[in-house]
């Protein structure tokens, strides 16, 4: 299978002014590293404020321009610089985003997905993307303000595949949507992942990711803490992270049991396992050990000392 | 087993922008602030006349020269130019009123003062802004309040266009609608999230005019619609030294004229970096 | 007491014809939870703004114990919790004082809410949407508060924190009797959280 993103060790990093000239530097992603392949659906679970919207503006180089960003990301072999990204987004890398205000509020709807193109093989493209997607010929009239949160959604996708696009990232691309519209995007996506792009579905929606999702990789505070394939989640024992776990158990279907506390700040954690504040089974070396590799463990890839204990709740 | 090594950490390399910008800032201040009292001072010596030393080039009559009539141009050109920022300042702060009232006006009075307040931003902008500002100073009889009046008068509608922008967007936001369903009154609103977000708008706005202020002050006294000949105006020194160009004292012209350049340069950069400074979309960089 | 609306028509100004409520009616009693469902774009949002007073009807009338919405004056006994609580905070102002606005919030209350001390002097924008929503909840969760409309609160965010914020809403509306609505697309959730759950009529 072809690999078509591949990121090793990205760190996003922000300068930040605080009150006055105060100046500050804040890790928001550190370490990441993530591979997607041609047919594959990675699913990108985490908190928000985990850092996971980060990842996809990085890797389409549009980042806020206080940012600094570390590491390697290579798309199709190649490395994967800003002028190469700048180059090949909206073409081969597709975006769908997570806000609606992505769209240009002052211009009608079909002329943002075609793009200003008068051929007719693009507007016929067009039409039929909106009504893969449930959206009448009337959609194309209207401006994004006219647009319910759903509708405006299923625009923004059917924007990112009206071309024919290798590696779709979509960012949240679901709420807002009902089960049935969530369920036949998820569906298109799986269509599209069979002609064989690659998409990295950004999620804070474990239960949708696994319906379709081939590998799920778990966000905590910015870093990877579990890369596992799909099925591991059916059963809990199979999972490897303390916070994996704890995500299963937070399902309404799984007991909606959570656990206490809230994800640290990214200038909170002095050092140790940033999820130490929250787990069940944290032992004193957790706290001290700084960086804890991303490491192989049954299968899948795991951040923990003690991957695999039992967890009680 | 196959283990990651961790990234190095990034200590922020490059300057701190912010501070750079604040001592760039306190700088021209002074400067402006300098010049502008120093101005003052300097209006006496700039009407002396000296008969001995008429015509004299920079160097041997002074830094800048003298005049045909012995005048030292180097305290012609200071107290003109004081003049000019004591002039820019009262337009710009007038106009800079009279833009917050007329924008907010047309954000809360309802639709029918939206569209005659609308009606009037666009008559004034359609006028080229040099042909308004000499109708109104030929209207209110030339001089000192002629020029002020032409020129607080024709600058306020491209800033108040943009606060009743401001405005009717902060009326509709929603954390101030649920401000109002927590018991917070008109009053605590306005002043509690309204202002500050109209402030650094209104603040930059101000700043901007400037600029424009003093120009049109300038060319409209360059013209003859403006200050009278007595007063050591820029435009004034500006147009009398356009008789002498041809004989050759190029001084007369090109010092007053690059210290107006280099004033307005100054007040564009400092509205430029306080924008800078004030805007969430570019306050870390 | 009891939340309702009667009849009511809403659309937005020169879409008449395509009203986003139409002769619609709901009511809640203290101590319910409702669940809403629909599918997008069918005016649940909608329903809460007007529900809340945020919008006024153009036809039919939104009471509470019978009174119009709009006459209560001060603290609104109807709250709302909106689905992007970074819209609903001024992003000048620090959560402290953000905050200091709804009047004095009950200390065990944010300690439930797993609010932290260090998040008051913080920005909106240095937040995430999580703990936004925690605020946001602790601000509605006022003590004037008699019902809640929870528009898709936790749809932004991560299972834990969905599970740690509905366990405590839940907790919190049993105690004080509140009468919650609840706009939700997670059919799972809805039945664990609602005792009954309305449909909105499909007119398009």
């Amino acid at each position: 299978m072809e690999t078509i993103l591949e990121i090793e060790h990205m760190s996003v990093f922000f300068t930040q002014y605080e009150r006055g000239i105060r100046r500050r530097i804040l890790p928001v992603i550190r370490d990441l590293t993530l591979s997607v392949g041609a047919g594959q659906i990675v699913a990108v679970v985490g908190a928000s404020g985990s850092g996971k919207s980060l990842l996809a503006h990085g890797i389409l180089g549009i980042l806020p321009y206080n940012s600094h960003v570390e590491g390697t990301i290579r798309y199709a072999g190649e490395l994967l610089t800003p002028e190469r990204s700048a180059e090949l987004r909206g073409r081969e890398i597709a975006l769908i985003p997570q806000g609606v205000n992505y769209l240009d509020p002052l211009m009608k709807i079909g002329p943002q997905l075609t793009k200003g193109s008068r051929e007719e093989k693009v507007h016929r493209r067009t039409r039929r993307a909106l009504e893969r997607y449930g959206l009448g010929r009337e959609t194309a009239e209207m401006y994004p303000f006219e647009l319910s949160g759903g509708m405006a959604r299923r625009v923004l996708i059917a924007s990112a595949v009206t071309g024919t696009p290798r590696l779709i990232i979509a960012d949240e691309p679901t709420p807002g949507l009902d089960a049935k519209a969530a369920e036949r995007i998820l569906g298109h996506f799986r269509e599209l992942a069979d002609e064989g792009a690659g998409i990295l579905f950004i999620t804070h929606d474990l239960e949708l990711a696994l319906t379709v999702a081939d590998q799920v990789a778990v966000f905590y505070a910015g870093e990877t803490i579990e890369a596992a394939p799909a099925e591991d989640f059916s059963d809990v024992s199979r999972l490897r992270h303390p916070f994996t776990k704890a995500l299963w158990h937070a399902m309404p279907e799984h007991g909606f049991n959570p656990i206490s506390g809230a994800q640290p700040y990214p200038d909170e954690k002095a050092h140790g396992c940033p999820f130490a504040g929250q787990c069940s089974e944290c032992m004193s070396d957790c706290r001290e050990t700084d960086r804890i590799p991303l490491r192989e463990f049954r299968g899948g890839m795991v951040r923990c000392l003690y991957p695999g204990e039992e967890t009680v709740l | 087993m196959k283990s990651y090594g961790n990234g190095t950490e990034y200590n922020g390399k490059g300057k701190n922008r912010r501070k750079s910008t604040i001592l760039f800032l306190a700088a021209a201040v002074v400067i402006l602030g300098a010049v502008t009292v120093s101005g003052i001072f300097l209006e006496g010596t700039a009407t002396e006349t000296d008969f001995s030393r008429t015509n004299l080039a920079p160097g041997a009559g002074g830094l800048f020269g003298t005049d045909w009539m012995g005048r030292d141009m180097f305290a012609r050109t200071l107290a003109g130019l004081s003049l000019s920022i004591r002039i820019g300042i009262v337009t710009a702060a007038v106009s800079a009123v009279i833009a917050l009232l007329a924008g907010t006006a047309a954000a809360t009075l309802g639709r029918k003062a939206d569209a005659v307040i609308s009606w009037c931003i666009d008559l004034v902008m359609g006028i080229p802004h040099i042909l308004l500002v000499m109708l109104i100073s030929i209207a209110c009889g030339r001089g000192f309040a002629g020029v002020v009046a032409g020129v607080a008068l024709s600058h306020w509608p491209s800033l108040a266009r943009v606060i009743r922008g401001e405005v009717i967007q902060l009326r509709q936001a929603p954390y101030i609608l649920v401000a109002e369903k927590l018991g917070a009154s008109k009053l605590q609103n306005v002043r509690r999230h309204m202002l500050p977000h109209l402030l650094p708008q209104f603040l930059t706005g101000l700043i901007l005019l400037f600029p424009h202020a003093i120009l049109h002050e300038a060319s409209v006294t360059f013209l003859g619609f403006g200050l009278s000949s007595e007063q050591p105006a820029i435009g004034v020194i500006l147009s009398e030294s356009m008789q002498y160009l041809t004989t050759g004292r190029w001084w007369l012209a090109l010092f007053p004229g690059l210290a107006l350049v280099l004033a307005v340069v100054l007040f564009a950069l400092l509205g430029e970096r306080l924008r800078q400074l004030m805007d969430p979309s570019s306050v870390h960089e | 007491m009891k939340l309702e609306a009667k009849e009511v028509t809403f659309y937005y100004r020169g879409r008449k014809k395509k009203p986003v409520l139409e002769n619609f009616s709901i009511s809640i009693e203290s101590g319910e939870r409702v669940g809403l469902r629909a599918p997008s774009g069918r005016g649940k949002t909608t329903l809460c703004r007007l529900l809340a007073g945020y919008e006024r009807p153009q036809e039919g009338k939104i009471l509470l114990d019978g009174r119009p919405i709009s006459e209560y004056k001060g603290v609104c006994p109807v709250q709302m919790v909106w689905q992007h609580p970074e819209t609903v905070v001024d992003p000048l102002l620090r959560l402290r004082d953000t905050f200091a606005e709804a009047g004095e919030i009950d200390p065990l209350l944010t300690e439930k809410l797993h609010i932290e001390k260090g998040w008051m002097d913080r920005f909106p924008a240095e937040l995430s949407g999580g703990e936004l929503q925690r605020f946001c909840l602790a601000r509605a969760l006022h003590p004037a508060t008699r019902f809640l409309l929870c528009d898709e609160i936790s749809a932004m965010l991560d299972l834990v924190t969905q599970a740690q914020i509905w366990a405590l809403l839940l907790d919190e509306a049993r105690r004080r009797k509140l009468g919650l609505l609840i706009v939700s697309h997670n059919r799972a959730l809805m039945e664990q959280v609602c005792t009954r759950i309305v449909e909105l009529p499909w007119n398009n």
